[in-house]
Parts: structure tokens; sequence; C-alpha cells
């Protein structure tokens, strides 16, 4: 009899990286098929160069770093995933490999792995896409289903508001990007993640709910703005994304609906038609501001205790700097542990 | 039996299968009495208690074996009647060589002579707390601070509401439960002593509401009692934990760095407000407590126990292992949140250990440690709004400084971010190592 001597606590909630992972898998599922049905075998090559590719490229990228591989956390396959659902069924698959990688190695290795990346690698491949080859992500054509063989170009309903019902925008029969045009598969999906507790309601609700809000002061038809573009497939699927969200409940929401309020800006004021991409891309980067001011309150501590903002700026003895310092960015922290 | 009063964050340990409390909250406690004791002298928080009796020698049940050592010293009595075998180290929990009286049971029973100070209501006021300090009390939930201490008003403090900690939050403890069903007369006895001692008016019975024949029995013995009421609470861990009772029942918080008594609160455990009535009622000196054995053994029990009873033999009792002594994975004493890992079956049992819960060598794989995916998890799940990853990081990098200034000393180290972290991340062991070091550094620089 060999006794274990591992320090409490002894009992461990079943839920794993793998499988959260696994769960968001299963989420985008319902987008996946339904892109597939709508957009035809295009849509799946791209779906799985784009799942295969990320998968791939973090597994080259982890064994020629010398890391422990780690593509069994399933987290790179969810990444290319989500890319290749927010790309045009027509995108070149070389172009659709090249985002993958780039997602993977550039956005999420370089900066430290799971966990480290700053922004969302799915966002940001896409932005970077975007601005390479605007001519591929560009191009949008009419669902044709799975029988498609020529496929006439259209304009998507951000460019062309009032050209499609709403039931249309609701089951999808639009163009756009392969996961984002049926709504009741994301609603699916999200329902999923809600149920096995993946994710919280409270940025997708929230992001949604303050894109309608803006659009409509702005002037703009509330249900259009919602159903139109990305709107929901990245309020669910991609401003989630644990590690560029922040991390209390209050900070959520105020970062959900900052993220809301942008893309009804972008939308409105912007040349661009569809702002889902940077406005979740800005509020990525402005999530760690927001945790550092929007902190819960320590048990036993008042709002003001030595950690907290208005004393951090106006007194500098080392204590308060190195709170400062680590609660400003883990960077300095993780990197010296992580050698 | 709804009830809403609760702290925020929190964990559902083993929510599915009822904490791990079913097999033994039925069953009635039964009395075991084991054919030698090893009574350790370091039971409680504090400098352990120096022998004063010699092997040879013959105890009697309640006999004083260990004089009291400094202001958090305690007396040890003879848990059992007999001859004094040994006095010498034993391994313990924590301590590979804790000093320890060996005695071999005669099972006579005999008893010294006690010294009973009468009915709680009627007794002297001010006999009270020496009574509780001779009888060798300590907190029986887990920390074993002496409770005659925490009974130490100073001047400019005071006491205005006593809390009995009947919560149970810990997994598959049913110690408290049992105890309240079967002795809910001496716990309101033990109250209502604590409450004269210190002229308190209210006292609070509070339970989680997964045990409504506890909350029932606790009422019913309440009835009639003078300033004492029972207060269910949420089912949730940790709602036993000291700070957290504090906040739900008096609403107040205990400022950092501070004690339960500068909010002018006192919490006891049942267990240790049920000796005190012994104590009290009857002089009797703290020398059995129950205990809750279970996990992987065939009769899953709760048994009365004298002080310094050896796992062993009380796995025996309970019927061994209900597997191959080779697929034993862990032993642990306490619930599966708090509790310590016994380095061995020959560790004797203290004043404060509420429970032995036996694990299976696949229950206790150790997870691997995976990179950090930023979930927020563990920041939602602690009570007291630490953020836990982070400090984590400042653990590894042995930023003592950045780790105090985000508060690592306000962590109670209840394991609810280790429990729901889904990288398996070792959190809550590292912080308590942190704050060692840290306590041991402010020790340095002020001695």
């Amino acid at each position: 009899m060999k006794l274990n001597l591992s320090p409490a606590p002894h009992v461990h909630t079943n839920q794993s990286t793998r499988t959260l992972m696994r769960n968001v898998l299963i989420a985008l599922l319902p987008c996946a098929i339904a892109g597939v049905g709508f957009f035809g075998f295009n849509a799946l090559m791209v779906l799985l160069v784009s799942t295969f590719s990320a998968v791939a490229a973090e597994y080259l990228w982890q064994a020629a770093t010398r890391q422990k591989v780690r593509v069994g956390d399933l987290s790179a396959a969810v990444t290319g995933l989500i890319l290749g659902l927010n790309l045009p069924a027509t995108a070149p698959l070389w172009m659709v490999a090249i985002g993958s990688a780039f997602a993977v190695v550039i956005v999420k290795g370089l900066f430290g792995g799971l966990g480290d990346n700053f922004v969302n690698p799915a966002l940001a491949a896409r932005a970077m896409l975007l601005a390479s080859w605007p001519q591929y992500m560009t191009r949008w054509y009419a669902p044709a289903g799975l029988a498609a063989v020529d496929a006439v170009a259209t304009a998507t309903p951000l460019s062309n508001p009032g050209g499609f019902t709403t039931l249309q925008l609701i089951l999808g029969s639009i163009p756009g990007s392969v996961g984002e045009v049926c709504k009741i598969a994301i609603l699916l999906g999200f329902a999923w993640m809600l149920y096995t507790k993946t994710i919280t309601w409270r940025i997708p609700v929230v992001m949604v709910v303050s894109t309608a809000v803006f659009s409509f002061a702005f002037g703009n038809d509330p249900l259009a703005a919602v159903l139109s573009g990305g709107l929901l497939f990245g309020a669910v699927f991609m401003a989630t994304d644990y590690a560029t969200c922040p991390m209390t409940a209050v900070g959520q929401i105020v970062y959900a609906a900052l993220a809301g309020l942008l893309v009804a800006v972008i939308r409105k004021f912007s040349d661009y038609p569809e702002g889902v991409t940077y406005a979740i891309l800005l509020m990525n980067v402005a999530s760690p501001v927001i945790d550092h001011f929007i902190t819960r309150r320590v048990y036993g501590h008042g709002w003001c205790s030595p950690a907290r903002w208005p004393r951090c700026w106006t007194t500098s003895t080392p204590t308060k700097r190195a709170a400062w310092r680590c609660s400003w960015s883990s960077a300095p922290c993780s990197r010296a542990s992580r050698r | 039996m709804a009830n809403n009063r609760t702290f925020r964050g929190g964990v559902h340990p083993l929510h599915e299968a009822h904490e791990g409390k079913s097999p033994t909250s039925g069953v009635a406690t039964r009395d075991f009495n084991a054919k030698a004791v090893s009574i350790m002298m370091g039971m409680h928080l504090g400098a352990p208690s120096t022998p004063c009796v010699q092997p040879g020698d013959h105890v009697k049940l309640g006999q004083v074996i260990g004089e009291p050592v400094g202001f958090l010293g305690l007396p040890v009595h003879a848990s059992v009647s007999g001859e004094v075998l040994e006095v010498g180290p034993v391994q313990s929990v924590n301590n590979p060589a804790a000093m320890a009286v060996t005695i071999k049971n005669d099972f006579k029973d005999e008893w010294v002579e006690l010294h009973p100070l009468g009915d709680v209501e009627t007794c002297p006021v001010d006999q009270i707390v020496p009574a509780i300090k001779a009888a060798g009390i300590c907190g029986m939930g887990g920390a074993a601070f002496p409770t005659h201490v925490k009974f130490a008003v100073k001047e400019g403090q005071y006491c205005d509401t006593i809390i009995l900690n009947g919560a149970e939050c810990e997994t598959h403890l049913t110690c408290d439960h049992r105890l309240m069903l079967e002795k809910s007369g001496r716990i309101v006895d033990g109250l209502r002593a604590a409450m004269r001692a210190l002229n308190v008016k209210r006292g609070v019975i509070a339970i989680e509401d997964n045990k409504p024949d506890a909350i029932e029995a606790m009422t019913k013995a309440a009835q009639g009692r003078n300033g004492v009421e029972v207060m269910p609470l949420q089912t949730k861990y940790p709602q036993g934990g000291e700070k957290q009772l504090i906040q739900v029942v008096t609403g107040r918080e205990v400022p950092t760095k501070k004690l339960p008594l500068d909010v002018h609160v006192i919490v006891l455990n049942v267990g240790t407000a049920a000796a005190i009535a012994d104590a009290v009622i009857e002089g009797k000196p703290l020398i059995s407590r129950i205990t809750t054995i279970t996990g992987r053994v065939k009769k899953p029990s709760n048994l009365r126990i004298r002080v310094g009873t050896r796992v062993e033999d009380l796995i025996a009792e309970c019927g061994g292992f209900s597997m191959d002594r080779e697929h034993v994975g862990k032993i642990v004493l306490g619930g599966a949140m708090t509790g310590f890992p016994a380095p061995s079956t020959r560790v004797p049992l203290a004043k404060a250990n509420n429970g032995v819960v036996v694990y299976c060598a696949r229950e206790s794989v150790e997870l691997e440690e995976t990179p950090c995916i930023r979930c927020g998890r563990c920041v939602d799940a602690c009570p007291i709004g630490l953020v836990p990853f982070k400090l984590k990081f400042m653990c590894e990098a042995g930023d003592m400084q950045a780790a105090s200034a985000n508060n690592i000393m306000d962590c109670v180290v209840c394991g609810s971010c280790s429990y729901i972290c889904p990288a398996h991340r070792v959190l809550t062991s590292a912080f308590k190592a942190m704050k060692d070091q840290i306590a041991a550094e402010a020790k340095k620089g002020k001695g």
C-alpha cells in the first residue's frame, strides 16, 4: 500500500481544458453543418483545411520549440474551426491554411501559447487575411446549396440593407461567411455551451443587446443589425474567448457593452460594412485594462485596498509598484515562471 | 427550506454524489474503544503540552497527562484508563515525530474525580471559561484553536453574537450532522454556557439546508432557550468557513488581519459546544469525539472515538478496506477539500480530526498541471474575491511582494480554486506555501 500524499483538495471537477474545448467544438457543429448545407462542398473544404492546418501548425510549432505537444487539448482545433467558419466559402484553400498557421503560431504561440494570447487568434487571423487579400475575403456569393456550381457574386445584407427578409436572415439563406449566416444554428450552439456551463450568458447577450440599442440610437434597424453579418457568431463564439475577455462578471458586461457600441459605430460611421471583427479585437486589447480597474472587492478590505487603483496612482512604495505591475499585466510574472 | 443566505463565490464539490455524505448521514453513531491509544501532546494550535506521566504509570480516564505550555497551551487528558506504555514521538499527520503518550486500555473506564459546575443556566459565570480551559477544549472543526483563547475578550472589545457552526460544508463528513441529531440538547447547553460566560444576548446555530432533519432537531432543542436561534444556510462550499459564516449570519466582514472578535463575533463548531456542555455540566474533559469514517471502507460509519485512536483501528472497526490493500490510494484525515493526507495507517487522531476518508488509487490519481487558459473560473469561485490564477504566477515567480500586495494573506486556503480549475493547476497548496513563506519572513523581520 503506497499512500499518495498530494495536498488538498482531494476531489476535482470533471471539467478539463479538453472537455471545455470539446464542448465548444460540439457547439460549432450546427454552424458548420448549416454552412456546408448552404455553401456546399467549397465550405466543407474550407472548414477541413482550416481545422487540420491549425492542428498541424500547433503540433509543428510545439515540437519545433521543444514544448510539450498539447494538440490533445483541442484548442487548436477550435481556433481553426472558428477561423474557417469566419471565411467566405470561396476562400482559396492556401489562404485558409496560411490563416490557420498565423492564428496558431504568430498570434498564440509566439505570445506564450494557450491562455497567453492577447487577442483572439482566429479573429486576428481573419483581420490579417482581410488586410492581405481583400479581394478573396469580400467575394460573397448567394448560397446555392450542395449543388452549387456557378455561384453568382452578390452583396451581403450589410452592404445591401433591405435586400433580404427577416426570415432569410434567421434561416441563413443569405451571402456571408460559412458559419455566420444561420442564426438558428448559432443559438443552438449557444444553448449547448450554456447547458454545459462552458461559457456564461453575459458576454453574448450584453453584446447583442448593446449593438441593437446603439444601432437604434444611430438610426438603424436594430433587428437587422443583430441578424446581419457576424454579430451573433462573434458574440457567442469569439467575444467569449477565455484568454481575451475580462475575468469578473462586471468587467465582462462592460467589455461586451463597449464591444456592441464599437460594432454599431464601425458599421455606421466607417467605410467597412462589417465591424464585429475589429470591435472584438479592440476590446480584446482593452480587457487587461478593464480587469485592472474592475475587480472584485476583497473580503475584509474596503474599496480602496492597496492593490486597488486610486492609491496606485498616487503612491509608489515598492510593494504597491509590484502590485501595479503584476495586476496590469501578468507578463512579468508569468514569463519568469514559464522557463 | 428555501434559503438564499450565502456569500459570493464558492463551489459545489461532489454535488451529484450528495457531497459523499449519503453513506453515513443516516447511520447512528457507535461507540468505539480501541485497545491502545497514542495521545499527542500537540493536538491544538499552540505549543505542545509537556507530558507529566511515566511509562508504567496507571492512569484513570480524564487524568491530566500533559501540562499546558504558554498562552495558547491546553492540558491533555487520558482518553482511556490503563497503563502508560510509552512516552515518546510518534508519526502524526504533519509531524513525523510528534510527542505522544501511548496508553494500553484496560477497558475499566474509571474516571478521575470530576468537578461539575452544574446546570448551564445557573452555574457561576466566572468559572465557565476556566472550566473550558481545564477540559482541554479546542476548536473541533479542524483548526484546533484553543477555545478559552477565543473567549479572551480584551479591553475595549465586546462580543454580541456567538455563531455555532453546523454548516458542515466539507464533503464526506457527517459527524456534526449526527451530533446535531443525537445530542441537540447538549449543543444548545454548550451555546448557552458560552453566551453566559461573555454575557452575549444572541446565539445563532447555522446549518446548511441539505440537513433538514438537523435543522428540525436543533430548532426543537432551541425552543424556549434564551436568545438561541437556528439559521438555515444555502448548501455551498465553503459555507462553514469562519469568515463566510460571519458574513452570512451577521452581514459583517472580518477586516483583513483581524479576528472575529473585532467584529464582535465568536464562531464555535457544534462539536466544541457539546464539549463545553460536557465540561460544564459533568466536569468531563475532552477525551472523545465523533469522527466520520467513510470512502472505500466496507462499513462507512460515524464512531464516537477516544482521542488518540489510530487510523488502522478505525478502519478495522469499519470492516476494513472495501478493496485490496494495494489498491488503496490515499487516506485523508478530514474532508476532500481541506483534509490532510495521512502518511501511514498508524497515525493517531487528534481532538480536531473530524473524519477519515479512504480513496482508491484510481480516485487519487494526480492530474497533470496544464497551462492556465484564463477562463476565470477560479475568480468566480474564490469566496474572498482574490484572483487565484494571477497569484499562482506570482507564486511560481517567487514574488512575495506582488503576492502580498494582491492580498494573498487573505486567502483562506479553502481549495475552491484548485477544485474548479479545468487546467488542473495546483493553486491552493501553492498559496499555502507562499503564505507560510511570507509569514516566516515577517517574523524574521520582527525578531
